[in-house]
């Protein structure tokens, strides 16, 4: 007798799959990925390669001897994870520090938390913070881009990031406008004429990314979309208020890490908030804190830590934002 | 045309694959044997009047309804009952049926098998309502919920608009689209009769776009009816769904736990239309329907004219074979509709499909761990967050089930079908609505 396959509907299934999504994720990588080895050359692939090889061996390592579970390195996240641990360094961090990276990235912030979809902060960050942190004169010495048409193997110069040159500047009682003049250009900074981490430097590299990531539907635009407009409109009513004291708002959003956190880290799904409206306030408070953090705080630049504390509240946002239920009267379901 | 309405909440696209959207309807012969399952609606399963021996004609009442949410059976063919005994029906359970063998084909004297079209309505709101009671219409767009007792809205309501479902947004059904490009006629009589039921003056027939032809159609022959109006939608899955349906049309919510009949509405699907205009004009009483056979690999991909009780085999045969590569068989759309474990099991009146996948596609992808992508809780047109659910209702934690309003789910599958993790979330929602159905009955009895 012929036996047919039983099971609950639907029958049907769409085309999409964790591992689509983590390998779009990849793709949306390559412009960044190219600009930076355009500009730090053979450093740019070490630090990559360093990066993603020993994500993918860590997850495997501790997946196999110390869980001795199944091994899911294939599905992609450890891949997207050790690139954008790459994104986050300095070119010139030695080695062995990338690969510290990678185990806390893996080790400490995934798999300890119980393996993909279960990290309550973004791995690449922890790790970008650990590493900060611990190491915090090879974390804060930049390379100077020099474009590989230039010459390969030149001695690298290290120099200070536009906002290491600012608050630097600022604590120095200089004014905004001899700071800007020693600043590179707006051009600089949307192609990547900036000292900075590797996978940072380029703003149009990572904004095509995030277009080929919308257009994928792998992120929707609330939690950028609402972190650039915060940054924005933050910072620009301050730079209204004194622009002697506070920098314009285009300077704060072309420059650091923020479209790299806000395009790529803080629209991780796993660790951002399940509604939209909850990625708005997500996004919001992201802006926010970088700017306070940025403008008054210790580190010149503070994208990072934005989103770790963000990615704290989310369980919270999430308990907070429900979808909008079909045939509730809006607020009637909030505090149930 | 301008913007074509639709619902707001979430909603899905699968590919349509509507093969047989080309395949005039056809009549099936008489089968040698029926076999009539006494489950076939939604709420209480009939009780048989007839004996085993006993010969009756076809049209002829074998079973009763049992209760209020209950139907009447009548016989799809004539012959000599066989037997009342178990029988293997949709859900896989050899359940109450009853079995009949078929001699010649004599018709109930009662029913108009002239092909003549009637369209003075000699019957008053309540005969209407009697007579579609007694010729056992439910909805035959799935839910096989009796007809009769949606035209009876409770003490205090009234409706409004009598809206004719002719969505038919399941992919691969055509069973619908069918009816309405050829029966279009009695399905404006039938929306007339369903009018002077409910004591309405205006209904609306809302189609999807996927089908001009029978938008067209329906609007031209409307033309000179002031009370009808067709309504093109967007395509979307699930529009089909009544609460979906009255809010593409009319842009009003059925507040949560509350039927449609609180805005004013009650939907009717075509199937259950045309099936109206038999039973009042032509006495006819429900025994057989339109049954879409389909499948990417099925030869002749039809829609037939099927006696109730005619099992599936017979119906594949007719359009050309079982494929070989026939993994999953399904009764009903994709989206919705069983899995059928054998071609044994006959026609209801809930069948609007018989569906052979291939074998690849028949199988599920192996589930991964949730990455809270939070598709399933955008494409959920009920406003749900399916991933919860599905979570809470996996650790038996039923009172975050509750609250989050798994009641309100109507098993549209949309989730699953965008969860790029594999994860059965509608096996787990399902889990989770019949434990809270359970709890939320023990309270109320308490």
């Amino acid at each position: 007798m012929t036996m047919f396959t039983i099971a609950g509907s639907p029958h049907l299934h769409g085309d999409d799959s964790t591992k689509k999504i983590m390998y779009g994720v990849v793709i949306a990588m390559i412009p960044a990925m190219l600009v930076s080895i355009y500009y730090f050359d053979f450093n740019a692939i070490r630090v990559l390669l360093l990066a993603i090889l020993s994500s993918l061996f860590f997850e495997w390592v501790i997946q196999k001897y110390l869980i001795k579970g199944p091994v899911t390195i294939t599905d992609g996240s450890a891949l997207v994870t050790g690139i954008l641990l790459a994104f986050n360094v300095p070119t010139n961090l030695p080695g062995w520090m990338v690969i510290v990276g990678a185990l806390v990235a893996i080790g400490m912030a995934k798999l300890s938390f119980g393996g993909l979809g279960k990290n309550i902060f973004n791995p690449a960050l922890v790790a970008r913070v650990f590493l900060l942190i611990s190491f915090p004169v090879e974390m804060t010495s930049w390379p100077k881009p020099m474009p590989v048409t230039e010459g390969l193997f030149a001695d690298v110069i290290t120099g200070p990031t536009p906002l290491g040159v600012l608050k630097e500047g600022l604590r120095a009682g200089d004014s905004i406008s001899k700071l800007q003049s020693e600043l590179p250009g707006y051009v600089d900074y949307l192609i990547g004429q900036m000292g900075g981490s590797m996978g940072e430097i380029s703003a149009i590299a990572l904004i095509l990314g995030g277009i080929y990531m919308l257009w994928k539907k792998i992120i929707t635009w609330e939690i950028p979309v609402s972190i650039l407009v915060t940054v924005f409109v933050f910072s620009g009513i301050l730079w209204m208020v004194n622009p002697e004291k506070y920098i314009d708002p285009v300077f704060h959003l072309l420059t650091g890490g923020l479209l790299l956190g806000a395009i790529f880290m803080a629209t991780d799904m796993v660790t951002s908030p399940m509604t939209r409206g909850g990625q708005l306030l997500f996004g919001f408070g992201i802006g926010l804190l970088t700017i306070l953090i940025r403008i008054w705080g210790a580190y010149p630049e503070g994208v990072s830590f934005a989103i770790l504390l963000m990615n704290s509240a989310v369980p919270l946002i999430n308990k907070g934002f429900k979808p909008r239920r079909f045939g509730v009267k809006p607020g009637v379901q909030l505090g149930s | 045309m301008g913007v074509l309405k639709t619902f707001v909440l979430g909603g899905i696209h699968p590919e349509e694959n509507k093969l047989s959207s080309n395949a005039p309807i056809e009549a099936l012969p008489v089968p040698e044997q029926a076999i009539i399952p006494l489950g076939q609606n939604l709420g209480a399963p009939s009780k048989p009047v007839v004996n085993k021996g006993d010969k009756v004609k076809t049209g002829q009442l074998i079973a009763e309804a049992a209760g209020f949410i209950s139907a009447n059976i009548h016989s799809p063919v004539s012959g000599t009952v066989l037997k009342i005994d178990n029988v293997l029906d949709m859900t896989g359970f050899r359940r109450p049926g009853v079995v009949i063998k078929t001699e010649g084909d004599e018709w109930d004297e009662n029913i108009d098998r002239s092909g003549d079209l009637i369209t003075e309505i000699n019957y008053t709101s309540e005969e209407i309502i009697e007579k579609i009671k007694q010729a056992g219409i439910v909805g035959m767009g799935g839910a096989t919920f009796p007809t009769y007792v949606k035209l009876m809205p409770p003490p205090g309501k009234k409706a409004e608009y009598v809206i004719i479902n002719g969505v038919e947004c399941e992919p691969y059904l055509t069973a619908d689209h069918r009816l309405m490009l050829e029966k279009g006629r009695e399905i404006i009589i039938g929306t007339k009769i369903l009018m002077k039921a409910l004591k309405v003056d205006k209904a609306v027939i809302g189609i999807e776009n996927n089908k001009p032809d029978a938008i067209n159609h329906l609007t031209e022959l409307t033309k000179n009816e002031e009370n009808i109006t067709v309504v093109p939608l967007k395509v979307k899955y699930p529009q089909g769904g009544e609460k979906q349906l009255i809010k593409a049309v009319f842009n009003r919510e059925v507040p949560s736990g509350k039927l449609p009949i609180e805005v004013g509405c009650v939907v009717q699907n075509v199937g259950t239309t045309f099936a109206v205009y038999e039973a009042i004009q032509k006495n006819k009483p429900l025994f057989e329907r339109v049954v879409t056979v389909t499948g990417k690999s099925v030869k002749k991909p039809s829609n037939f004219l099927a006696r109730i009780g005619t099992p599936i085999n017979k119906l594949v045969e007719a359009a050309e074979g079982l494929p070989e590569d026939t993994g999953k068989i399904i009764g009903g759309g994709p989206m919705m509709g069983k899995a059928l474990p054998s071609l044994d099991i006959p026609v209801v009146k809930g069948s609007s499909g018989v569906l052979l996948m291939r074998e690849p596609e028949s199988h599920r992808n192996p589930e991964s761990p949730c990455i809270r992508c939070s598709k399933c809780t955008n494409v959920c047109p009920m406003g749900l967050e399916p991933f919860l659910l599905a979570k809470a209702s996996k650790v038996g934690r039923y009172d975050i089930v509750e609250n989050e309003k798994v009641m309100d789910c109507i098993e549209c599958g949309s989730c699953q079908y965008t969860c790029p993790a594999n994860i059965p979330l509608l096996d787990y929602l399902r889990l989770g609505k019949n434990k809270v159905g359970n709890i939320i009955r023990n309270r109320r009895k308490k």
